[in-house]
């Protein structure tokens, strides 16, 4: 497990040298030059040309490149072209506010998926069932533009239970520690705002949760049916134990690998995915961060995020990956 | 392993009832509660105010961006101010100013008593010492030259030297006259900052402003919201009568709205011309119209075949129907554009007739000029919504399907943002849609920076040049006598007329709503104001 578990560590190396490199290659292959972007409409040409030569953007690619795998290990992450800030100080906020949605809605996403999934397999071709999994497909296609801002119609506006937009009361603001802004207001003892931040993060989690929740509803059902129709649990069933054993404690343990592998899958596409419940609700996340990015042609931000998200990915696929051995031993990792 | 699934399900289940608990529980909470941390008890205080973007710097000098400026307008002052809705000037940060006959000597008295935020003296040292900063830097720190020409060592640079004569009285020499001068001074982007704070921040004055306005900065959570309190000391007695001002970000129009009608935000900019209906039928919304002072426009590249030819520019203005744009996508809140400067702005030409829409002279130029059989080109649309054109796309469908009925095949085409205008800026266009903001409220500032030789390569992205023109615009940027220029700009707008680089399309009313109890706001046609005056009912 170790010996496994060390291995599977040192292979990420390689894997993020790629992305250090796809990363630089993708930024460099959009037209355009950031130059103008920095500098605006009302830029002259002189101006232009002077800003390209102070950003290093007309060296050659190489040399950028290794300008750039050498600060990051420094751990700097760049200076944004567009606030000037560094990113290393910026980007963590942003990160943070995504964080918390995404896990989130991956809470919910897993809690009700998982359940309604193994309800479906139990009571498969029930009218439970096929509720479910029709839901689940509506689901699976419901665009979260159009879903967020009914949300935002029928929560906020029709029954008044839940604010529209952001993170927080903003006229009773939170004051960030982590950015965490749930563990932030109980590490305060604010639980007034706890509970204004729980409010607000209802709607957009909830929407975010949309998809994934019928994914993994749809993949727990498949893989309970094929662990259902094998033959220690016709003999638990026969042995008269209930649902609930039968569910938890048998047949469960042995379905919830692929669960698992979507489950990371889709945290990992969230990270990065939230971008247009971030618009909708107005939340300050990292998908925003990079769009603006992107609209503004700041490179070091976009590659950074773009990085950052990537490796987040990276990580969550080996946690996923130590937990497989972890659930089922008999899994057993060789060379 | 049994007892961990075991204890998994019962934390799930916890986790569950938890986020239930905290759904259901103060839900009257956020959208009953609309005011707290006042202290003047149920009176309103604090403004929330949604916008569409972040700001990207505090320090107005070191960006063009509009959103930045609606925020440091509140901060910093200008020696010299703008009318509440026009671009007229008024004292500010001076309290009055000489101009020698010459044009060349600018001496402002300045006000006595005014402190900056962090308590130090406001006085002639410190425009000075602002002015040096601004003029020592280059282009990738402060957009400063475009309004002044260049900086200290370019030979462009208009002023010479900018001294104290005593503590409150500070002289500006120019090497030529700049009749935009005081305009100039009065834009956002030369708020006077406190040379103590710019010296202790260095950099991270952007995110550290201290400046002399009415209210004071206090915290920038950076894509989600930037606080202000008052300033106390502010020095009109009785201003500012908010106590709070706090900048929100949501980027969806509509989100916007949503959150405007639960009472999460108190007002906010960029309505949707088509949301005006939604807001006006609710008694406790009003709307608020920001006077208009930019043009959008459909420019055609004058060195691109086929409109190098006047002829088939002026007939492209007789083939598209503004009204019918006006009247489907801004709902009636817009003018048609005659010139491609606003109504609005001193030196405007009334006299110039627009083209008509009639599709026959359109077509017998067309003939005239050899294309009587018509031609393809590229229609590029711009893929942002901006005030003066809010709907790209679809304005881009109508002109497209115009442009057929004179058997000209427009494809609509379009690319991200910064690549639009790179591609613009080079003349890689045929026809594109594009528009503009003034900056300043001067004529030049559409004119010159628009459509003169100089500015092809930056902002003339129809590559228009006309030497006549170019004549005319730099002398009417010397010329002090404001009759005069007027005349010279009245001029300019005929020569441009007649040569068509542009179809100029509209002059747009942008939009605002706010809650009914938001009173004495008043936009600017600048787009960014101070919230000094406003206050709730």
């Amino acid at each position: 497990m170790l010996a496994y578990t060390a291995r599977r560590i040192l292979s990420l190396f390689p894997v993020l040298i790629g992305m250090t490199l796809v990363v630089f290659a993708i930024i460099h292959a959009i037209p355009g030059n950031p130059a103008q972007m920095i500098l605006g409409q009302r830029a002259t040409k002189e101006a232009i040309a002077e800003v390209t030569r102070q950003l290093g953007l007309d060296k050659p690619w190489y040399i950028q490149y290794f300008d750039y795998v050498n600060s990051l290990l420094h751990g700097d992450l760049g200076t944004s072209l567009r606030t000037r800030g560094p990113i290393n100080e910026e980007i963590w906020p942003f990160l943070a506010a995504t964080m918390e949605l995404t896990i989130a809605a991956m809470l919910i996403a897993v809690i009700i998926g998982v359940n309604a999934g193994i309800i479906s397999a139990w009571f498969s071709k029930s009218w439970f069932d096929y509720t479910a999994m029709v839901l689940a497909l509506i689901g699976v296609s419901m665009p979260i533009f159009w879903l967020g801002l009914m949300e935002q119609w029928a929560f906020s506006i029709e029954l008044g239970w839940l604010p529209t937009t952001g993170r927080e009361d903003v006229r009773n603001p939170v004051s960030a520690i982590t950015n965490l802004y749930l563990i932030d207001t109980l590490l305060q003892g604010r639980f007034d705002q706890f509970g204004t931040v729980l409010q607000h993060i209802v709607m957009p989690s909830l929407a975010l949760a949309t998809i994934p929740m019928a994914i993994i509803a749809r993949m727990t059902r498949a893989a309970m049916l094929e662990v259902m129709k094998s033959d220690y649990i016709r003999t638990a069933r026969a042995k008269g134990l209930g649902m609930f054993w039968v569910v938890y404690k048998h047949s469960l343990k042995n379905a919830v690998i692929p669960v698992l592998t979507v489950i990371g899958l889709q945290a990992g596409l969230l990270l990065g995915g939230a971008i247009l419940t971030e618009t909708i609700f107005g939340w300050p996340g990292i998908g925003r961060y990079l769009y603006d990015a992107i609209a503004y042609r700041d490179y070091p931000v976009i590659q950074s995020g773009i990085l950052v998200i990537a490796a987040i990915f990276v990580l969550i696929n080996l946690i996923v990956d130590l937990l497989y051995v972890f659930i089922d031993p008999r899994i057993k990792y060789t060379n | 392993m049994k007892k961990k699934s075991f204890k998994m399900l019962l934390i799930a289940l916890l986790a569950i009832s938890m986020f239930l608990a905290g759904c259901s529980g103060k839900s009257s909470e956020t959208s009953g509660e609309k005011d707290s941390g006042s202290d003047s008890g149920s009176k309103k205080d604090t403004l929330v105010y949604g916008r569409g973007g972040d700001s990207t710097s505090l320090d107005p000098i070191t960006t063009t961006e509009g959103e930045a400026f609606k925020v440091t307008e509140n901060i910093f002052e200008t020696l010299v101010s703008y009318g509440d809705q026009d671009t007229t000037i008024h004292p500010g940060l001076a309290e009055k100013w000489d101009v020698s006959e010459d044009g060349l000597t600018y001496t402002f008295h300045l006000r006595q008593g005014v402190k900056f935020h962090d308590g130090t003296d406001f006085n002639a040292a410190a425009v000075v010492f602002n002015f040096e900063r601004w003029m020592n830097g280059d282009e990738e720190k402060f957009p400063y030259y475009t309004m002044f020409g260049g900086y200290k060592n370019d030979e462009g640079h208009v002023i010479s030297e900018v001294k104290a004569v005593d503590e409150y009285t500070v002289q500006f020499v120019l090497k030529r006259p700049q009749a935009p001068f005081l305009k100039n001074l009065a834009m956002s982007p030369f708020g006077i900052a406190s040379p103590a704070a710019v010296e202790k921040y260095g950099d991270d004055f952007r995110s550290n402003p201290v400046g002399t306005g009415p209210f004071k900065f206090v915290e920038w959570k950076q894509n989600d919201t930037i606080t202000l309190e008052k300033n106390a000391d502010y020095w009109q007695e009785g201003l500012p009568k908010l106590n709070k001002v706090i900048f929100r970000v949501i980027p969806e129009n509509t989100a916007r709205l949503n959150a405007l009608v639960n009472g999460e935000i108190d007002i906010m900019d960029g309505l949707n011309n088509s949301d005006e209906d939604t807001v006006l039928a609710n008694d406790q919304l009003q709307v608020i119209e920001r006077p208009s002072m930019n043009v959008g426009y459909i420019g055609m590249t004058t060195t691109r075949k086929p409109f190098d030819n006047k002829l088939v520019r002026q007939a492209m203005n007789y083939a598209i129907d503004k009204k019918a744009i006006i009247d489907a996508f801004y709902g009636g809140k817009a003018e048609p554009a005659v010139n491609p400067m606003p109504p609005s702005i001193e030196g405007y030409n009334d006299a110039i007739k627009d083209y008509p829409y009639d599709l026959e002279k359109a077509k017998e130029l067309l003939k005239e000029a050899g294309y009587e059989k018509g031609f393809e080109i590229d229609l590029w649309a711009m893929p942002v919504a901006r005030p003066y054109m809010p709907e790209a796309q679809k304005v881009a469908e109508v002109i497209q399907d115009s442009l057929s009925k004179i058997g000209v095949k427009a494809k609509i085409q379009s690319v991200e943002w910064a690549t639009y205008l790179d591609k613009a800026a080079k003349g890689e266009f045929d026809m594109f849609m594009l528009g503009w903001t003034g900056d300043n409220g001067d004529p030049d500032n559409f004119l010159y920076t628009l459509l003169d030789k100089d500015s092809i390569g930056s902002n003339n992205y129809s590559y228009y040049s006309n030497d006549e023109l170019h004549d005319i615009l730099i002398e009417a940027q010397t010329e002090t006598e404001q009759a005069k220029r007027n005349e010279l700009y009245k001029k300019a707008q005929e020569i441009i007329k007649e040569d068509a680089p542009w179809v100029p399309l509209v002059h747009s009313t942008p939009l605002l709503a706010a809650s009914k109890d938001v009173a004495n706001y008043l936009p600017h046609p600048t787009g960014s104001e101070a919230v000094t005056n406003v206050e709730f009912k």
